[in-house]
């Protein structure tokens, strides 16, 4: 069995966010992790290989730092590593990301491909049924369990109020939620191997049957028309109160106040 | 000369410390006050190899470098004493002696479970008459046949009881040396459960109260011939030599514990306000800082300095790290003590309450001055090095 | 692609269990403004299986037509089979502009029939205007400016940072946008829609998957995002068992218990009743955050209440700089006597 996880390297959002002149993502300026929900998906996919023996191959598409993710990947268990780089796939939407994804994947041989649901620069969720529209094959998002019988793998699929237990025939593509697992830690040896371990790196010339015109800035139906930090209402009255007597008399007073009781 | 981490090294770093921070820090504060010995933190580093991190791929370890283990050592001292010193005495005082002086079945049988974390290790010199001085050994083996017989006892032992696999060492005769007559010292390797093999009371300590302290008692305890550890009389160069990595080992303890007062001293002294600014605006704040930061680098260097000593060793056993060992740990030493009381300090009154953890790191760094040969010890070693 | 070709602004129509999701009416609400600016026409496209009957709420909520596709295939929501209904109809009928709600169901359903159609998405969008774009022209290309452009507006970066994007040579322009950030109307009653019928063919292929079970969570707790006051708790509450605390105090003000990621992620509370950036966006009249400490995951969900009050023992929390009033003090000694002076106050009036 083989299982491609598909990951990103995201800047953690706790250390602030930084754009360059164009409106896009100045993500060599923040601190990179790879994706929570990728690293579920990753965990999901180890687990398949630690049941079944599943061969995990994981692919990140990005700036060439972006191998670092891969390193963790393969710290934490994954066998082989591929980074898709290129000049010409810069500034892509999810479109075009996606395009340029399914591209390096139909060089692959495969039975499951595992992404996160989301990633937390974006937020968008689009990525992975994407993906699974250009590739033809079946897509369950928002996973909270995976199994796999046969030739099929069972998914409980989460919605709003309720779960759908599906079938899907494999190949499929499946989106983790990072409430799927908890991911295991890379291992000392585990990290001494990957550092030593060949990362393949390919660029635009290895995607197969993927036209220009969908990739990259140029690629990308949807533009940024404007980017900027979030404006925040300003902070209103702050008080000490000497006890909660006082507390409660305040709260209850602006209550009144504003009608609520 | 290059300063900088591998990448290894900077992937392990991140490792260690997201560990630390998710597994060993909540609990910190219950097993200290509790005296509770963190199994389920043992479980989890077994799993993820934090046991074996210098011992060969082929041994059942990680494959890493000494500098690798020092930092493991390091990012979980930083948020719990406890747990540094548990793996710290796992590897260096019960891994280290059997990997280096095992014969192979030995290490089959013994490194390569301590090596999986299946098994953990620790390590009885001292004595309650016999500290860095050997030659005030009590306990006794006489060889019966094929098995030895061991009486005697072994106290302030570190992972005692929670241990499964102890290094022991014991009066095996006498030898002539320079016309005086000697105590011969062997080591041997004596597992849990030997008949005639228990534990003493356990000790109620200042610090580092989560790991398990105990007295380890031999009556009649039988264990087979083969289990001597090297060379019959080799016992003295086997413990020195265990105690030179020991010393890394703890050297790193210290240097963690001093780094995570000074990391938490740094973000209180932003938040913390008097007189209506943050008191990391204060210029004696600013100096106090200045000088702890210096020291815990210059510690950090010595500590990671020891450790590339004792890889080089790793590859030509001729290379001594023995004077860096003791520099590294006499140093990070004194500097984790004064760095956290200096943290007690800067952070006034909630520094005296357990909920701050600060006064822990100082209660936990005390015994990095004194286990594992005191500082008067380190310097002992210095200066017969650089007076000889 | 002719751009020209495409006209008006179309709805997915959300139903589970054949009853529409408040996020269709939501949606409605604001593709009547878009329309307006557009001077085009509101079109549902409703997807189901003998659903033809919700036609007439949605023309109620705003719809000038509804497509219905009706079909045994999609009687419960599956990728393939509702991707299938909805490409077909965007590739038949041409709409300038496709709105989906960002539900579980829509941020699948979304992404597909894009990638399908070979147009833009662009996800959660909390803010929809029509203008021009690049928003000011270039100086010297003031030809090149597009106008009655759909400008969407989403947060990103978890709520750091918000872009808005446009979608200038692709159609339709498509955005999924967040439940409870749009305005419904007020239902129109009596109000009828076109209604045409429309069934590209199903038939299944290797992307039909299989249901083999639906479980629904049994909830008795009303959606947070209907409540008028929240009573919402975060890590600092200390316990499961001393939510009780702010359900006596919801309970005495009329409103209900949320909380914060913390919290569930410790077990303390089910996910339904999470606010914040992966839970629900709520804007009640009046929002409780107590023992919240604010991460901006957790403020990008509730900043839009009109009143918010903040219990923090912490007096550097940041859910002090998005409160309206902020107590500093321990919860666990101001809210129950805060509970006891709202009853008295209620008895009293």
């Amino acid at each position: 069995m083989k299982v491609i996880v598909c990951v990103k390297q995201v800047p953690d959002t706790k250390g602030g966010v930084k754009f360059n002149a164009d409106g896009t993502l100045d993500r060599a300026a923040m601190l990179a992790i790879m994706n929570p929900d990728d690293k579920a998906g990753l965990e999901a996919a180890l687990r398949l290989k630690d049941q079944y023996g599943a061969e995990v191959t994981v692919l990140t598409m990005g700036l060439p730092k972006a191998a670092d993710v891969l390193k963790e990947a393969l710290a934490m268990g994954a066998d082989k590593g591929i980074l898709v780089t290129d000049r010409v796939l810069g500034g892509a939407d999810t479109w075009a990301t996606s395009t340029t994804i399914a591209g390096a994947i139909r060089n692959l041989e495969y039975d499951l491909i595992i992404t996160g649901r989301q990633a937390i620069d974006g937020d968008t969720a689009q990525v992975g049924p994407q993906i699974a529209e250009h590739l033809g094959i079946p897509v369950i998002s928002y996973a909270q369990d995976i199994k796999i019988e046969g030739d099929k793998v069972i998914v409980q699929r989460q919605y709003d109020d309720r779960y759908h237990i599906l079938e899907a025939q494999m190949p499929c593509l499946i989106t983790a939620l990072s409430e799927l697992n908890k991911p295991r830690y890379m291992t000392p040896g585990g990290i001494f191997d990957a550092c030593a371990a060949e990362i393949t790196t390919w660029g635009r010339a290895d995607l197969k049957d993927v036209d220009d015109s969908n990739l990259g800035l140029k690629g990308s139906p949807t533009k940024i028309a404007k980017a900027s930090d979030k404006v925040r209402k300003g902070a209103g009255e702050k008080v000490v109160p000497e006890s909660p007597e006082d507390a409660v008399s305040f709260i209850a007073g602006k209550l009144d106040e504003k009608h609520i009781i | 000369m290059d300063f900088s981490l591998s990448k290894e090294h900077e992937m392990a770093r991140t490792l260690f410390k997201e560990f630390a921070e998710n597994e060993a820090k909540p609990i910190a504060i219950e097993i200290d006050e509790t005296e509770r010995f963190p199994r389920e933190t043992v479980d989890k580093m077994a799993k993820y190899g934090f046991l074996g991190i210098p011992v060969p791929k082929e041994y059942g370890g990680q494959g890493c470098d000494p500098l690798t283990y020092v930092m493991c050592v390091e990012e979980l001292s930083k948020v719990c004493g406890t747990t540094g010193v548990i793996v710290s005495a796992h590897t260096s005082l019960c891994v280290d002696p059997i990997m280096t002086y095992g014969t192979e079945e030995q290490k089959q049988k013994y490194l390569v479970p301590l090596a999986k974390g299946e098994k953990l290790g620790a390590f009885g010199l001292t004595e309650p008459g016999a500290g860095t001085d050997a030659q005030g050994q009590q306990t006794k083996a006489v060889l019966d046949g094929d098995e030895w017989v061991l009486n005697g006892s072994k106290c302030f032992i570190t992972n005692g009881k929670e241990a499964d696999v102890y290094v022991i060492f014991a009066v095996t005769g006498k030898v002539e040396k320079r016309g005086k007559m000697l105590k011969e010292i062997s080591a041997f390797i004596v597992e849990k459960g030997t008949p005639g093999f228990t534990f003493g009371t356990k000790e109620n300590k200042m610090g580092i109260r989560g790991s398990a302290t105990y007295e380890l008692i031999f009556t009649d305890c039988r264990i087979p011939k083969d289990n001597l550890l090297g060379q019959r009389g080799k016992g003295f160069n086997i413990a020195m030599h265990t105690l030179d990595g020991g010393r890394i080992g703890i050297a790193a303890q210290a240097l963690g514990i001093a780094e995570g007062a000074l990391e938490r001293t740094i973000e209180y002294t932003k938040e913390r306000k008097q007189f209506g600014k943050a008191i990391a605006g204060f210029q004696n704040t600013q100096f106090q800082l200045a000088d702890m930061a210096t020291k815990v680098e210059a510690a950090k260097l010595l500590v990671y300095q020891a450790a590339m000593k004792k890889a080089e060793y790793t590859k030509n056993p001729k290379v001594s790290y023995s004077v860096e060992a003791a520099m590294a740990k006499l140093y990070a030493a004194e500097v984790a003590m004064e760095v956290t009381t200096k943290a007690v300090q800067l952070h006034g009154g909630y520094g005296y309450i357990k909920e701050y953890e600060i006064e822990r790191m100082m209660r936990d760094a005390k015994i990095t001055e004194i286990y594992e040969g005191t500082s008067e010890v380190q310097r002992m070693v210095i200066s017969a090095n650089i007076l000889k | 692609m002719n751009l020209e070709e495409y006209k008006g602004v179309y709805v997915f129509a959300q139903q589970v269990d054949n009853q529409l999701s408040t996020i269709s009416f939501e949606l409605l609400g604001k593709a009547k403004e878009l329309a307006a600016d557009l001077k085009e026409q509101v079109t549902a496209v409703l997807i189901g299986y003998k659903v033809k009957d919700l036609a007439d709420q949605l023309a109620e909520y705003g719809a000038d037509k509804v497509i219905v596709v009706d079909d045994p295939e999609l009687e419960t929501y599956r990728t393939e089979p509702y991707a299938h209904a909805l490409a077909s109809v965007i590739n038949q009928y041409k709409p300038d502009i496709m709105l989906v709600g960002a539900t579980a169901i829509g941020r699948d359903l979304g992404p597909t029939v894009s990638a399908r159609v070979a147009t833009g998405l662009t996800a959660d969008c909390t803010k929809l205007d029509i203008g021009d774009f690049p928003l000011v022209a270039i100086p010297g290309k003031e030809a090149e400016q597009k106008h009655n452009q759909l400008l969407m507006t989403r947060p990103a970066f978890g709520g750091n940072t918000i872009a808005t994007i446009a979608c200038p040579d692709n159609r339709p322009q498509m955005a999924t946008v967040r439940p409870g950030v749009m305005q419904k109307i007020e239902p129109i009653k009596g109000a009828k829609a076109v209604v045409e019928e429309y069934n590209p063919g199903f038939t299944p292929n290797n992307k039909y998957v299989t249901i083999k079970e639906v479980v629904k969570a049994v909830s008795d707790v009303a959606d947070i995002m209907d409540a008028k006051i929240l009573v919402s708790g975060g890590r600092g509450v200390g316990s499961p068992e001393n939510f009780k605390l702010l359900e006596d105090l919801a309970e005495a003000l009329g409103g209900q218990v949320s909380c914060s990621r913390a919290v569930v992620d410790s077990g303390w509370k089910p996910k339904d009743l999470q606010v914040g950036q992966t839970g629900k966006t709520v804007r009640p009249q009046l929002y409780f955050a107590i023992g919240i400490s604010g991460a901006i995951q957790h403020v990008a969900g509730m900043e839009e209440s009109d009143l918010i009050i903040a219990i923090n023992k912490d007096e550097d929390a940041p859910i002090f700089d998005v409160a309206d009033y902020g107590i500093v003090g321990d919860l666990n000694k101001i809210v129950p006597q805060l509970t006891e002076k709202i009853k008295a106050m209620k008895a009293a009036k």
